[in-house]
């Protein structure tokens, strides 16, 4: 059978469009609910902020708190690693972002940007390649070659800044949004 | 292969059903009379071990179901202390569970590796194969939410990577990756909510497979199956009913499966397991070494191997996509690698290439050979291995298909099992 001329199109077209049309965006609307069931509740949520009290950490030492479920890196950092850290230039690490949630999106990474004081590093205890916690390099148990965190998952290494020097992952460690409310207490989250 | 039904009820009331649900009449054409080839070999069994221990998987895990408690205080202790300690058999059901999903995927790797040699993939199976490739990776989706479900160091971070796996989105728009991860996860880390929702596909997803199976055996019942020859059945003489002769056959080769998995189950039943998944999970600290179930392991050496997330990423997917795509990456008239004497050769240089990815999978990420005054990275291995498996689907098998001259292939499967018959009473092997 030829195919006919193509016909005007008619009311009956119309309504199927519309029909379709409406059809698709309710099925959209319906499964909106779903899909937003999955994320994080207001019970999670409720537990999103934490206040920290740092008085007890000594010069060389971390802390390891838990915020949102993650560890949650709080480094006394010494001098000398401080030292260490502001030598580097941004434009000679992987990410040269300071991947700082109280600073705009594009500030360098310099170490003064990793840090609100430049003694206290807070940094979210997760390794930006795939999720796991470094660990921590001390004097009695150094990890890596730089200083600060070895992630033992996929061999990524960080500095005393918290900044990936060398493996797969493609970020800094993330400083999370926090603010000092006392000269040894902060709140982040 | 879909040939008229030859089935004659034989009471008033099999007529009577007959007439209004012919069940009795499509198990009697599928199971009981079915032409099959007369010269399916060993390797043509796992199809039916396979269906076995999937019924072993849904049966056990219902059983486990009523005993197991989906939170992230409870998940760990439910399973070590209630199930494993005070449920009246848990530990058998338990470890039949966990050790049966080895068996599977090893049952599903040897039918895979199968489907692969003997051209099984090729026109007219083009669906059956990719049927087949849907259930290989829902099989792996499966294992892996059972995986975190006992809630041990393992668990705990084989969750995390995986789920972190999204984030790598963050490369293209950011933000969206580590949204899409937390909405996976229900949580900002792995958690209370993960574990929940993990629980339920897990209960889920065994019976989308089920139904993916039942696609599966359709389609293996339209086109007929394959056979080692490779060449199509031509009549009556090419075919047996598929019972007594193939129940049989399955049931034999089912028995000595069963043995063997039994034997892990009762003499060795972490023999698959990992020790560290004994340490209930902790948020706080990763284990110095982490690495997946053993089925999984040559993909994750592909995901170390690169040193890009976003691009180790998308090795991985492009890796478990690939397969799709065999039917028409192979461009051999030939079927069967059996008269294809340099497919053959790269076929099993592809296995050992999938061995070695595993070996690295499992071993530390700066992991080196020791050789003389050499060290060979391990990751350098892995790297060359991912190559071979991408060039393998992707460049050899179009080549090799159109170069290759390939051994002359029998008239018909009649003629070669009788040929074959012959020479075996002269005393030779062929």
């Amino acid at each position: 059978m030829a195919n006919p001329p193509t016909p005007e199109p008619t009311r009956r077209d119309f309504l199927y469009i519309a029909t379709g049309a409406a059809a698709t965006l309710g099925v959209g609307f319906a499964a909106w609910p779903f899909i937003d069931s999955m994320n994080p509740s207001s019970a999670v949520l409720a537990m999103a902020s934490i206040e920290v009290d740092l008085s007890a950490i000594q010069p060389g030492q971390q802390v390891i708190f838990k915020w949102r479920g993650h560890p949650l890196f709080v480094r006394r950092r010494t001098p000398k690693e401080i030292a260490a850290a502001r030598a580097v230039s941004p434009s000679d690490l992987p990410d040269g972002l300071a991947r700082n949630a109280n600073l705009t999106e594009s500030a360098p990474a310099t170490d003064a940007n990793r840090t609100i004081k430049p003694e206290w590093l807070v940094v979210v205890g997760v390794c930006t390649h795939l999720g796991c916690t470094p660990a921590v390099s001390t004097r009695e148990s150094p990890q890596g070659a730089y200083g600060g965190w070895l992630c033992h998952c996929h061999g990524s290494d960080f500095d005393a800044s918290g900044r990936i020097r060398k493996g797969p992952a493609p970020q800094n460690l993330a400083v999370p949004p926090y603010a000092f409310i006392g000269p040894t207490k902060i709140k982040i989250g | 292969m879909a040939g008229h039904s030859n089935y004659v009820p034989k009471t008033g009331l099999a007529r009577w059903l007959d007439q209004r649900l012919p069940v009795i009449r499509l198990m009697n054409d599928h199971f009981v009379t079915f032409p099959t080839p007369k010269n399916l070999n060993f390797w043509y069994t796992f199809g039916a071990i396979l269906a076995v221990m999937l019924v072993v998987q849904v049966v056990t895990g219902i059983v486990l179901a009523m005993h197991y408690v989906p939170t992230a205080d409870l998940a760990f202790g439910s399973v070590e202390q209630h199930i494993m300690r005070e449920v009246n058999y848990g530990w058998l059901i338990r470890s039949l569970h966990a050790s049966g999903a080895s068996m599977l995927f090893l049952a599903v790797y040897i039918h895979m590796g199968r489907g692969l040699y003997y051209g099984s993939y090729k026109a007219p199976r083009e669906i059956l194969w990719i049927l087949g490739v849907f259930i290989y990776l829902l099989l792996m989706a499966t294992a892996f939410f059972g995986y975190t479900l006992q809630w041990g160091q393992m668990s705990y971070w084989a969750a995390t990577v995986i789920t972190s796996l999204f984030s790598a989105f963050d490369q293209i728009i950011p933000h969206f990756g580590t949204a899409l991860s937390t909405w996976v996860r229900g949580d900002y880390a792995v958690g209370d909510a993960t574990v929940n929702r993990f629980f339920a596909l897990h209960y889920l997803l065994p019976f989308v497979i089920a139904g993916v199976v039942g696609l599966h055996i359709w389609a293996l019942h339209v086109t007929g199956n394959g056979n080692p020859l490779g060449i199509e059945v031509k009549g009556p003489q090419d075919t047996i009913p598929f019972h007594p002769w193939y129940t049989v056959k399955d049931a034999f080769y089912l028995t000595l499966f069963l043995i063997v998995f039994l034997a892990i189950v009762f003499y060795a039943p972490n023999f698959f397991g990992n020790p560290d998944n004994y340490i209930p999970a902790n948020p706080l600290v990763t284990p110095s070494e982490i690495r997946p179930e053993w089925y999984l392991l040559p993909f994750y050496a592909m995901l170390r191997a690169v040193p890009n997330t976003l691009l180790g990423v998308l090795v991985l997917f492009s890796a478990l996509l690939t397969p799709l795509f065999i039917p028409w990456l192979d461009t051999s008239k030939v079927r069967s690698y059996r008269f294809r004497p340099v497919m053959k050769q790269l076929f099993w240089v592809f296995v050992a290439t999938c061995i070695l990815l595993g070996y690295v999978g499992a071993q530390t990420t700066d992991a080196a050979w020791h050789l003389g005054e050499v060290d060979i990275p391990l990751v350098w291995l892995a790297r060359l291995a991912t190559l071979y498996y991408f060039a393998f689907f992707w460049a050899l098998m179009p080549w090799i298909g159109k170069k290759e001259v390939t051994r002359p292939v029998p008239e018909s499967i009649a003629q070669s099992v009788l040929k074959k018959g012959a020479v075996l009473t002269k005393g030779g092997e062929q």
